[in-house]
Formats: C-alpha cells, sequence, structure tokens
C-alpha cells in the first residue's frame, strides 16, 4: 500500500537569524561575480604583460611605502569590521560603533593614500598599456572601496539608532561580508603590482 | 505584533478559507503602483517572456530586411554602413536580448512552481532584473533607432571598433547597452543559483530536480562568473574610446587579442547558457508527450553540468585563425571535440526515451522532438569546426553563419516555442490552436531549413559572412535567393505563432489543472496559479510527484493537498541544499517600486556617461544611491530589525 510523505518539521527559525539568512547568500552571489571580475582584470594585466616589449613595466621596481603599510591598514580594517560585528552580536553598541567606525575611518585612509600614490605618478592613464590597467584596475578597487564605506556608513548610523539586536542583525554580517572582500580582493590587486615585479614578471 | 524568532509550521488541509487569506497577503494590488512595484515571480516571468519575443520581432525584421538586400548580386537597398548597423543589430538583439532573456523568462515563471515554492529567493531582485532588461533594451534601440547602433558585428572586434577607425557614437552605446544589461543578467543568475539551492519543496532532494532547473541552475553559475568577462571588455573599450587608454591599441603596447580572449571567455560558456535551459525544456517537456520518464535521468542532469565544466575550457576554438601557438591551438580543439560527449548523451536519452515511449503528436511534440534533429545539424558543423584545418578554411564564411542558425534556432528558438505550446495551458487557463500549431511548426521547420542548408554550400564555396553584397559572377546568387525565400517562409511560420498566442489568449479552450497529464509539481495547481502558487506547501516523495500511481516505483506518495500552510504574512519555506529539508521560515517583501527607480536612475547615469555629461553621471549616481538605501533599509516586517521592545536598546 502507498503511504502520504508529509513533511512535519519542529521548530523552524522565522527570518533572518544571526549571520543565516538569504541576504548573506546574497552578498555571497555578489562577491563571487565581483572576485570573478578581478580575476579578469588580473588575467588582462598578466597577459599584455607576457606579450609585451621591454620597457612596458613603467615601475621595475615599485616603491612599497606607502603601498605595503596601506595595504596593511586596509587588512586590519577587517578585522576591526568584525570586531564591530562582534559588538552587534553580543548587544553592545559601544563596541560596534568603534569597530564598524572604526574600519570607516581607516577605510578612509586608505583611500586618501591610495588617492596621494596616483597623484605621485609621473605617468597618466593614456602612457601605455601597463599604466592603463594599472590605474583602472586600482581605480576600480577604489570603487568598490566607496561603495564599501557608503555601506559602513550606513550600518553606523542604523547601529546608533538601535536597528539592530544580536538576533536580527543580517545587514551587518551580510554589509561586513562586502567589506571583508574589499579588503581581501586587495591583496591580489596589490600582489600583482607591487610584488610580482619583483619576482621578474614582464620586467 | 512582535515575531517568534522560532516557530512549528501549522500543518493543514487545502482549504477555501485558507486561499482566500493566502489570495489577500500575496495579491499584487491593482493600478499603476502595482504594476511597476510586483514582485510577483509570474508577472516578472510573462514579462520578460512578452518583451523577449517583441524583440524576437524586432530582430527578425532586421533578418528579413538583410536577406532583401542580399536576396540577390548587386543590390543596394541598404548602404554598407547601414548594413553594418542592420547585422550587428540583429546579432546582438537575438543573441543578447532575445535568447538569453526568453529563458530568464520561462524560469521566472516556471521556477518557483516546479519547485514547490511561492517565490523566487529574492523577489525584489528578480523585478529588477526584468527592469534592468527592459532599461537595456530601450538604451540599445534608442541608438539604432538614431542611426548610432553597433555597427561591428556583435562580437565587436578591435581595432575596428576603436574611435580612430570608428568615430561616431555608435560604439559607446554598444559598449555601455552591453555593461547596463550585464546587470540584470548577472542579478538574474544570482536570483537562480540561491533559489535552486534553497527554495524547494521538502523532499525535492537534488537528485529529483528536473531538468529544466539543472539546466538553467548550470546556466546561471557560468552567469555568474562570466558576464563580468564581457562587462570588462565593453568597459575597457569605452575607456580606450573616450579616455585614452591603451588596452586594445598597439600603438601604447596594448593587446588587441586582449578583446577576443576577454569577449569569448565570457561568449563561449554563453552560448551553452543559452542552450542549456532549452534543453533542460525538451528534458522536461518531451518525456510527457511520450508518457514514459525521461531515459537517463542521472546522465542528462551529469551531462548538463559537464558540458558547461568543458565549455569554461574552449573559447579558443573561436580564434583559431588569429596566429596563436600551436600547443594552444591543439588543446582547444581537443576540448572542442570532447565536448561532444556529454552533448550526444543527452540527444541518446531523447531518442531513447521516444523509442522507449508511446509518442503523443501534439504541437509542443513536433518542436521538441525535430530540435533533436536540429541539434545534431548544428553539432556536427560545429565539431567539423572544432577541427582546426577545417575551421581555417571555413572561418568567417557563411558555413559558421549556418552553424550559429542551426544551433540557436534548432537550440533556442524550437524548444522555446515547443514549451510555449507546453505551459501556455499553466499560464493562461488555455490550451493553444493544434491546428493552427501545425500550421505553424511545419512552415517554421520548412523555412529554417530552406534558409540555412544552403547556408553551408556558400561558405563552402566561399562567400564571407559580413559582406553587404556580392557581384553576379561568383555562383552564390541562387543559394541566396533560396536562402532569402527560406528566411520568409521562416517569418510566415513565426508571424503564425504570434497569431496563436494571441487567438489562444483569448478564446482558447479551457485548459484545466495538467491538461497533458504531467508529472511536475506545476500541474498539480490551477491554471493560472493563484499569487501564491500552492496553498500547503507540497512534500515530494520521487521524481514525478504527479506520476507516483502509475509509475509504481515506491510506496510513498508525495503530500499536495496537505502540508504546512505558512499564512502568517507572506511567508515561504527555506530548505537544505542538498536534501531539501526546512530550514526556515521566511517573510516576502511587499511589492514595491525600488527596482523600478532604481532602473531608472541608472537610466540616467548610462546616458550621462554616453554623453560624458558629468553633472547628468553625478544626479544618476546619486539617484541610484537613494533608491538602493531605499531598497536595502532594514525592515521591521522583515525582520531584519529588531522588534520595538528588544530588551537591548533599553540599556548600552
Amino acid at each position: 500500500m502507498s503511504e502520504l510523505l508529509l513533511s512535519e518539521p519542529r521548530d523552524l527559525p522565522v527570518g533572518p537569524i544571526g549571520r543565516s539568512g538569504p541576504g548573506w547568500w546574497g552578498v555571497a552571489m555578489l562577491v563571487t561575480s565581483e572576485a570573478a571580475l578581478f580575476g579578469y582584470l588580473l588575467f588582462a594585466y598578466y597577459y599584455t604583460g607576457a606579450s609585451a616589449l621591454p620597457g612596458w613595466l613603467l615601475e621595475p621596481a615599485p616603491k612599497l611605502f606607502p603601498a605595503l603599510p596601506n595595504t596593511i591598514l586596509l587588512v586590519a580594517s577587517s578585522f576591526v569590521a568584525l570586531y564591530g560585528e562582534k559588538g552587534v552580536e553580543k548587544g553592545n553598541r559601544t563596541q560596534a560603533l568603534i569597530g564598524i567606525g572604526g574600519a570607516f575611518i581607516m577605510g578612509v585612509i586608505f583611500a586618501l593614500v591610495q588617492y596621494y600614490e596616483w597623484s605621485a605618478k609621473t605617468y597618466g592613464i593614456g602612457e601605455n598599456s601597463y599604466a592603463s590597467l594599472y590605474f583602472i584596475t586600482t581605480g576600480l578597487h577604489m570603487a568598490h572601496v566607496g561603495v564599501g564605506l557608503i555601506i559602513l556608513a550606513a550600518l553606523f548610523f542604523w547601529v546608533l539608532d538601535d536597528f539592530f539586536s544580536p538576533r536580527r542583525r543580517i545587514s551587518v554580517s551580510a554589509g561586513i561580508l562586502y567589506w571583508h572582500f574589499v579588503d581581501m580582493v586587495w591583496l591580489f590587486v596589490f600582489t600583482t603590482y607591487y610584488i610580482t615585479p619583483y619576482l621578474g614578471f614582464a620586467r | 505584533m512582535r515575531e517568534a524568532a522560532f516557530r512549528t509550521p501549522e500543518i493543514g488541509d487545502d482549504t477555501a478559507v485558507l486561499r482566500a487569506r493566502l489570495h489577500a497577503l500575496w495579491e499584487t494590488e491593482p493600478g499603476l503602483k502595482g504594476w511597476l512595484g510586483t514582485v510577483d515571480h509570474k508577472q516578472i516571468g510573462i514579462r520578460y517572456i512578452i518583451t523577449a519575443f517583441i524583440v524576437l520581432a524586432l530582430g527578425g525584421i532586421e533578418a528579413l530586411v538583410i536577406r532583401l538586400q542580399l536576396a540577390g548580386p548587386n543590390l543596394h537597398l541598404l548602404t554598407p554602413e547601414q548594413y553594418d548597423q542592420f547585422f550587428s543589430m540583429h546579432g546582438a538583439t537575438m543573441i543578447f536580448l532575445y535568447a538569453s532573456p526568453i529563458l530568464s523568462g520561462f524560469s521566472n515563471y516556471l521556477w518557483p512552481l516546479i519547485l514547490g515554492g511561492r517565490d523566487m529567493a529574492f523577489p525584489r531582485l528578480n523585478a529588477f532584473s526584468y527592469w534592468v532588461y527592459l532599461g537595456a533594451a530601450i538604451f540599445l534601440y534608442s541608438g539604432f533607432l538614431t542611426g548610432a547602433g553597433p555597427n561591428d558585428g556583435w562580437f565587436n572586434y578591435v581595432p575596428y571598433a576603436e574611435k580612430d577607425f570608428n568615430p561616431g557614437i555608435n560604439e559607446d552605446f554598444y559598449s555601455l547597452g552591453l555593461i547596463f544589461l550585464g546587470i540584470s543578467t548577472a542579478v538574474g543568475a544570482a536570483n537562480f543559483i540561491v533559489t535552486a539551492f534553497k527554495t524547494r519543496a521538502p523532499g525535492m532532494a537534488i537528485n529529483r530536480l528536473p531538468i529544466l532547473i539543472w539546466g538553467t541552475l548550470t546556466a546561471s553559475v557560468a552567469n555568474l562568473v562570466v558576464i563580468p568577462a564581457v562587462s570588462l571588455a565593453f568597459f575597457l573599450l569605452w575607456m580606450d574610446r573616450q579616455f585614452g587608454t591603451d588596452f586594445f591599441q598597439t600603438r601604447g603596447g596594448g593587446q588587441p587579442l586582449l578583446w577576443q580572449h576577454l569577449f569569448w571567455l565570457f561568449g563561449h560558456p554563453w552560448v551553452y547558457a543559452i542552450v542549456l535551459p532549452a534543453m533542460g525544456m525538451v528534458s522536461d517537456g518531451l518525456p510527457v508527450f511520450c508518457r514514459r520518464p525521461l531515459v537517463g535521468y542521472a546522465m542528462v542532469a551529469l551531462a548538463t553540468v559537464s558540458v558547461m565544466i568543458l565549455g569554461f575550457g574552449v573559447w579558443v576554438h573561436h580564434m583559431f585563425a588569429t596566429g596563436l601557438p600551436g600547443l594552444s591551438l591543439s588543446f582547444f580543439s581537443g576540448a572542442s571535440l570532447i565536448i561532444t560527449y556529454p552533448s550526444a548523451v543527452t540527444v541518446f536519452a531523447w531518442i531513447a526515451t521516444i523509442w522507449l515511449g508511446k509518442p503523443v503528436m501534439k504541437t509542443a511534440f513536433l518542436f521538441f522532438a525535430s530540435m533533436i534533429l536540429l541539434f545534431v545539424i548544428g553539432g556536427v558543423s560545429g565539431f567539423m569546426t572544432a577541427s582546426v584545418p577545417v575551421d581555417w578554411q571555413l572561418t568567417d564564411t557563411y558555413f559558421v553563419v549556418a552553424h550559429i542558425h542551426y544551433v540557436l534556432i534548432g537550440i533556442n528558438v524550437f524548444p522555446v516555442i515547443g514549451a510555449t505550446y507546453f505551459w501556455f495551458p499553466k499560464m493562461t487557463g488555455r490550451m493553444m490552436d493544434e491546428r493552427l500549431g501545425r500550421w505553424n511548426f511545419w512552415t517554421m521547420f520548412i523555412g529554417l531549413n530552406v534558409a540555412f542548408l544552403p547556408m553551408h554550400l556558400a561558405g563552402l564555396l566561399g562567400m564571407p559572412r559580413r559582406v553587404y553584397t556580392y557581384p553576379a559572377h561568383m555562383g552564390w546568387s541562387a543559394l541566396n535567393l533560396i536562402e532569402t525565400i527560406g528566411a520568409f517562409i521562416f517569418a510566415v511560420g513565426t508571424l503564425l505563432f504570434f497569431v496563436n498566442v494571441w487567438k489562444s489568449w483569448r478564446s482558447g479552450a479551457p485548459a484545466g489543472d495538467n491538461p497533458w497529464g504531467a508529472p511536475s509539481l506545476e500541474w498539480s495547481t490551477t491554471s493560472p496559479p493563484p499569487p501564491y502558487n500552492f496553498a500547503v506547501i507540497p512534500t515530494v516523495a520521487s521524481r514525478h510527484p504527479l506520476w507516483e500511481d502509475q509509475l509504481q516505483e515506491g510506496e510513498a506518495r508525495s503530500s499536495l493537498r496537505r502540508g504546512m500552510t505558512l499564512d502568517q504574512g507572506k511567508e515561504s519555506l527555506l530548505t537544505s541544499p542538498i536534501d531539501a529539508a526546512p530550514e526556515r521560515i521566511v517573510k516576502g517583501p511587499d511589492d514595491t517600486i525600488a527596482p523600478f527607480l532604481l532602473t531608472v536612475a541608472m537610466m540616467v547615469l548610462f546616458y550621462g556617461m554616453l554623453l560624458k555629461t558629468w553633472w547628468v553621471i553625478g544626479a544618476g549616481a546619486i539617484l541610484c544611491l537613494t533608491a538602493l538605501l531605499l531598497w536595502l533599509w532594514p525592515r521591521r516586517e522583515l525582520l531584519e530589525r529588531a522588534p520595538d521592545d528588544h530588551p537591548e536598546s533599553a540599556h548600552v
């Protein structure tokens, strides 16, 4: 005899709880697609560099100051943002504001230093394809930093206005996931433009 | 009201009282606000389908103009520049604005119904992907209609697309338009992926997914990671043209071939993205008319995925004639030959399904079954050009034009029209006319073959593609005249299809819930389905929930009339990715015009970029930001915010 199969689950969470919910999946998808974008940008760099004539690399020995400290600052801001997320998780608003606000300030400093780096370059975007790749890759990254900063600012004011509780805080986790992505992808950009010339690529 | 954080879902029967309550919760508001703000996947899906069919008609008219120009030697219906725009716009229209959106439309409409859910995972994102598609179509056509359409073929090779050779605004329209459209495709893909993994009915484990889901899911994973390649390529081209960068300019150490790599890194997976969902339609639709399950379900599902994985490694076969090293050519040639294996698995599964079944010759069956033949013809000509020496002979000839049309009409248009005959009753509650359907099928089938079989020969005789005319003594004249006649026969067939849709929508015979006796969940609800799809969340016990009594594969029966009611708001169920075990109850968003506003803001931004007018760009950016904040603002009703009286707000 046949029998009816009926799903009768016990207690289920209602809505997003903590960091789990569809919103987190959504940002994960966004990050995957954006990571692919940077993958293609770096592919363009390596492909062009591998087939370029000598002299293409305008900076055979890129200056690591202030780029390296700036990189460390950006990566550190990820941990500061995480500290802020933990603050929301524990219901500690002060910690949350320090963490999110701190990450925001570190992000702004990163952007200012990067702007200084751009203005200190002796060549413009049309100098050759190396220059074009450098400015567009770092520029697109900067656009992502900008979006991340807007997200951090929004989260800061929402936390200030007591929007979230330890249970209901999906926006915080999703927003900070994006900030982690912005920081991680910079490591790949930094390695490509500042480290690989020392390893001999396109020199 | 304070929402409990955990709840045991109430189990109930499918009753009229429950239906009335759900209807009030899920119904789209009438009037303009509801029209602009709806997040109902069924309305969005139908909009996608209608828009894509209108676009198909536009692209078809362009094709007919092209065919008139080529009907005889030395004709001057179009100037060379106009011809360039017509064939480029025809390609861009069919490939980007029709072939993918039509499949998104069907998947949008069908997915939650097939999966036993109440909506997509991200209903607002779903509305957004439609509006952006529409916006991008308007953007591209506003260029074409003002004489600034793309004029370098749909794959837009540099250096001809660069400003030195192409000073007009045409290529800027095309570049920005495709970046804009890419946003729609990418967010749509993200939505499909999460929907497939998280919103299935309990019990619909991953080995019970209909093949359409496999097809669209696979295509969506590909789209999510390859769309950025083409968006980037067009962005870099736009930078080259407008800001003097050197990405593709040899004079600045740039690489023209980089364009081809970025384009085809996207382009070849894209070819599979616009056929795999359509092959899924055949894999699900054909067995219904053969009165038996698909032969080799697991093999077909795995073939779908492996075609895509291999599809990432074949892009260079579009570039065999560009002077790449021999090793590279061998590798990509080998990969392109191997990809025929999984494709053949699917073809033999279809043939075996017909062979072992009792075919019922409805119009939908004719379209699905003839697709197998067209797939083989298009596949064999593709297999031939996967061989490097053959490709060197045939590249940029009409042989390749014939190949792409057999593939795209055969594996996209034919399944889509079959799918319309198949699912139209579900969407409208009415049957399509079978008699007209047969006329429709035979005129399209004959027209297609008359138009495109001779093109193989024209290509073998050396006729190059993209030429606006040809001299009389080349021996191509008769073939071209036949092709033009075939194209018009095909157009008549398409017109019959539109007439049938129009007529049947108004006065077709009532369909009932399951007119074909089909096995999947969408046929267990009413035609057309109510706004909430299912009054109770079904529990699935097998791969063919509605065929369990006939097939007798096991003891367990799917529960379709009793299940979780989830009626305390616009609720649906999230399930685990592999086993589809219940995981979470989620609240769906109400109708909102935020996606529409964001699209309008993006149109302002893109027109600003096109005209390089900084204040318009600034205004567009600020509008985008505002619309995004309006959209993402945490809401209590979606449980994204602490409830009013949460204890933490008191202290700290």
